[in-house]
């Protein structure tokens, strides 16, 4: 396969499974406003905060605005975060590898696309918001299921799904990140008001609630939640089950070494911990350190294959 | 009833599927009923599927605008309204078009060998002389089966009394076949019941007959060689077709810095696993473009070292570097003389009758009768610099006449046809409008032509020009068995 096509196909995956993600995260933020007392809520720039695009945020001068926010998040052209942003990657990308797609999901990927910008004014109603992320989280899983059912899981498929995890695990940890600073209480001892609603939250950006539930048989708890995001393998969406699937993909591409040993790098250190018994300080660095491993996996991916 | 064939005027006209008041040609009997029978309501519905169909499937050609910014894609424009072709008349066509392509390949053969053509005073030295698609680069040069233009893409027009032309060949990097295929699965889509009924042959084995014809080239027998198609990148107007032969064909899309020549001339893509040795390269790229090193320095398109691959038969490519010389509307002139030349056989499909300027006598009437011409010069396509006569100013005849005094051999003219129309939805009534046809050949151990081909519709009324880039469509082309069973 040529390196451009598996860039191009990389970047499929990142950008389909950032901008399922995207829309989770502000469904998710806008359900919980909902339940929070006036006083409490933390108001929406925590979510640009996690996606990271706070610096193009704060250069375009948008107040802690709920609607402005939710646009810049949607339809922000000039934030490479945001979900317009991502589909439109995903859909140029696409495009220069129809050659390697099944053409159903060439079909889905550029379907999703326009009516997501054909539909974006109507997300900046809240009315109208559920409906609209439902349908981009749906087209995005529509396309994750296209891809896994229909296409070869050659080599082609692999890079496809090693930018789908890789996206995936970065994700979960900035939620972590975020969410759990927003949740620390004044002093580490007392229980923040609503602090479980809170944790559900966590868990319902990840599609995670259910599963915990079915999983844990615990009450939400801090501990656990961290727990259970970080190490449940059988969770698809927990850090290091992603980095599970990471290393399955690299095992069937050759010269794969330096990738392998970049994403042991990562295992090593979240096995070497126990997340929930963390100091919120002490979780920010492992996030941190966590971080730093999956650039390096992206990295050593890049100079493998694309270079 | 929103389309009432009795209405639809057909006077000084040849029309594709209507032959005289309310009377369907038998081939499109069926078609004129079934459209006939549509409520307004059905055939708005029918429309609004197709546009859905073409924006989904992502049926897209791109368009070069200074305004807006560069490139843009968009939308296929087609017409729900299919044009239908007598099964009987398309095999006398498809004869013609093989014949013509044999001698054209002939004639590129022997202009890079011998030059018997010329010696023999067929074709005047002078022309080859300043011929700007002429490759001294090419001389000497012996590709597989000495084929030359493996994929012909050949226009063919009707007048107003019938007879079927062929406009021009294009020999170089022709484009559209792929919405020739895609025009069908639109119409599949749209109208399944129409195809229930009728014996409309399938077109969809292109890209099979394509790889088999281009695999067939590769220098090194192996079971699997590799094609790749050689793209200039998204930009590019036909990039989507590009893309999807790819796709359908199962080879590799390409862009020149995918590639690279090794020290044993061999052509290598760049893959996850290294380089990897590639067998034939089917390049929609122009001559100019391919080979920084043999052509244009400043290509950064191209492959350097390509032609010194290709030269020592390491690499095939189609077409061959070279082929434009017959893709060339003066050589189209001599087209008739040399296919009595080479193949000692009389034309099956006429050419438009072609004054070549670089005669004084035809020159001269040109010059004289420039109002009634269509003045085309030599190495133009798209439509682009060309002057058709009765729909000009003065200033335009004037300005095309000195054109034509100062590069004599860069023009060409032909009397204005009438050409033929078809039943097209403007809103929710039919009106004729002009169209034509792209058939494509694909010459190889056995010469193939596509069921039909692309016929490009002129969407403004009156207008003959029929290019997407000019505001062209497209409509389904049917060629209909109105013998066989079902």
């Amino acid at each position: 396969m040529l390196s451009r096509t598996a860039n191009s196909l990389y970047w499929i995956g990142r950008n389909i499974e950032r901008a399922e993600n995207t829309a989770r995260l502000i469904n998710v933020t806008g359900h919980l406003q909902l339940d929070l007392p006036k006083g409490v809520r933390q108001g929406w720039k925590s979510i640009v905060n996690i996606l990271g695009n706070m610096e193009a945020f704060e250069k375009l001068g948008i107040e802690n605005d709920e609607r402005q926010i939710i646009k810049f998040m949607i339809s922000d052209l000039n934030d490479p975060g945001s979900i317009l942003s991502s589909l439109h990657m995903a859909r140029e990308s696409a495009r220069t590898v129809r050659d390697v797609l099944p053409r159903e999901a060439w079909e889905e990927i550029n379907s999703l696309y326009q009516s997501a910008k054909a539909d974006a004014p109507k997300s900046y109603w809240p009315k109208n918001r559920h409906a609209y992320l439902q349908q981009i989280v749906r087209g995005a899983q529509t396309v994750t299921g296209i891809l896994s059912g229909s296409m070869l899981h050659d080599e082609t498929y692999q890079f496809v799904r090693m930018g789908r995890n890789l996206e995936r695990a970065d994700m979960t940890t900035r939620i972590i990140d975020v969410r759990s600073a927003d949740l620390v209480p004044p002093d580490e001892h007392t229980l923040t008001p609503f602090e479980n609603i809170q944790w559900m939250s966590v868990l319902k950006s990840l599609t995670g609630y259910q599963m915990y539930r079915r999983s844990v048989l615990e009450p939400v708890r801090r501990r656990d939640v961290l727990e259970f995001l970080f190490k449940e393998r059988r969770f698809p969406r927990a850090v290091l089950h992603c980095l599970g699937e990471l290393e399955g993909c690299a095992q069937t591409l050759k010269k794969n070494a330096e990738v392998i040993a970049s994403i042991h790098s990562v295992v090593k250190t979240i096995e070497a911990v126990e997340p929930g018994a963390l100091s919120q300080a002490e979780l920010h660095i492992l996030i941190d350190e966590l971080q730093f491993g999956l650039v390096g996996v992206d990295t050593s991916v890049r100079e493998t294959y694309f270079a | 009833m929103a389309i009432r064939w009795g209405s639809y005027p057909v006077k000084g006209l040849y029309d594709e599927l209507i032959q005289g008041r309310a009377k369907p040609r038998p081939a499109a009997n069926k078609l004129c009923q079934f459209l006939h029978g549509l409520t307004d309501k059905e055939i708005a519905e029918h429309k609004n599927a197709a546009d859905l169909a073409i924006k989904l499937m992502g049926i897209t050609f791109t368009v070069y605008s200074e305004q807006d910014g560069g490139a843009i894609d968009r939308a296929w424009p087609f017409d729900i309204i299919p044009r239908v072709i007598d099964n009987r008349e398309w095999k006398i066509v498809e004869r013609g078009l093989v014949q013509r392509v044999k001698a054209l390949n002939m004639f590129i053969a022997d202009l890079y060998d011998k030059q018997q053509v010329v010696k023999d005073g067929v074709f005047p030295a002078e022309l080859l002389k300043d011929s700007v698609n002429f490759r001294p680069q090419c001389v000497g040069v012996k590709p597989p089966l000495d084929i030359w233009a493996h994929i012909c893409g050949s226009d063919l027009v009707r007048d107003k009394d019938g007879t079927i032309y062929v406009l021009e060949d294009n020999l170089r990097v022709p484009s559209g076949v792929s919405y020739m295929i895609e025009n069908r699965q639109v119409m599949k889509r749209v109208f399944p019941d129409m195809f229930e009924n009728e014996n409309i042959l399938p077109v969809d084995d292109y890209p099979s007959k394509l790889y088999d014809m281009l695999a067939s080239l590769s220098p090194r027998k192996v079971a699997k060689p590799v094609v790749a198609v050689l793209t200039p990148g998204i930009y590019n107007s036909a990039y989507y077709e590009h893309s999807y032969l790819a796709q359908q064909m199962g080879a590799e899309l390409v862009e020149g810095s995918d590639l690279q020549v090794g020290d044993d001339d061999c052509v290598y893509m760049r893959t996850i696993d290294g380089p990897k040795r590639v067998d034939v390269i089917y390049r929609r790229i122009d001559d100019l473009y391919i080979d920084p090193e043999a052509f244009l320095p400043e290509s950064t398109l191209g492959v350097p070292g390509l032609m010194r691959a290709w030269k020592a038969g390491k690499v095939a490519l189609a077409n061959a570097p070279g082929a434009g010389v017959a893709d060339d509307k003066v050589v189209y002139a001599f087209v008739p003389d040399l296919i009595r030349y080479y193949l000692k056989e009389e034309p099956l499909i006429p050419n438009v009758p072609t004054y070549r300027c670089i005669y004084k006598d035809e020159r001269d009437y040109v010059l004289e009768h420039i109002a009634e011409l269509v003045v085309k010069p030599a190495n133009e396509s798209g439509g682009y610099g060309m002057l058709i006569g009765p729909h000009a100013t003065l200033e335009e005849h004037e300005k095309f006449k000195k054109l034509i005094r100062a590069n004599a051999r860069n023009y060409v003219a032909q009397p204005m046809l009438t050409l033929s129309t078809a039943p097209t939805m403007v809103g929710n009534r039919v009106e004729p409008r002009h169209l034509d046809l792209r058939p494509f050949i694909l010459s190889g151990k056995e010469t193939y032509v596509t069921t039909g081909g692309l016929t490009r519709v002129a969407l403004t009324k009156g207008s003959i020009v029929v290019n997407s880039s000019q505001g062209g469509g497209s409509k389904d082309t049917w060629i209909v068995d109105t013998e066989g069973g079902h």
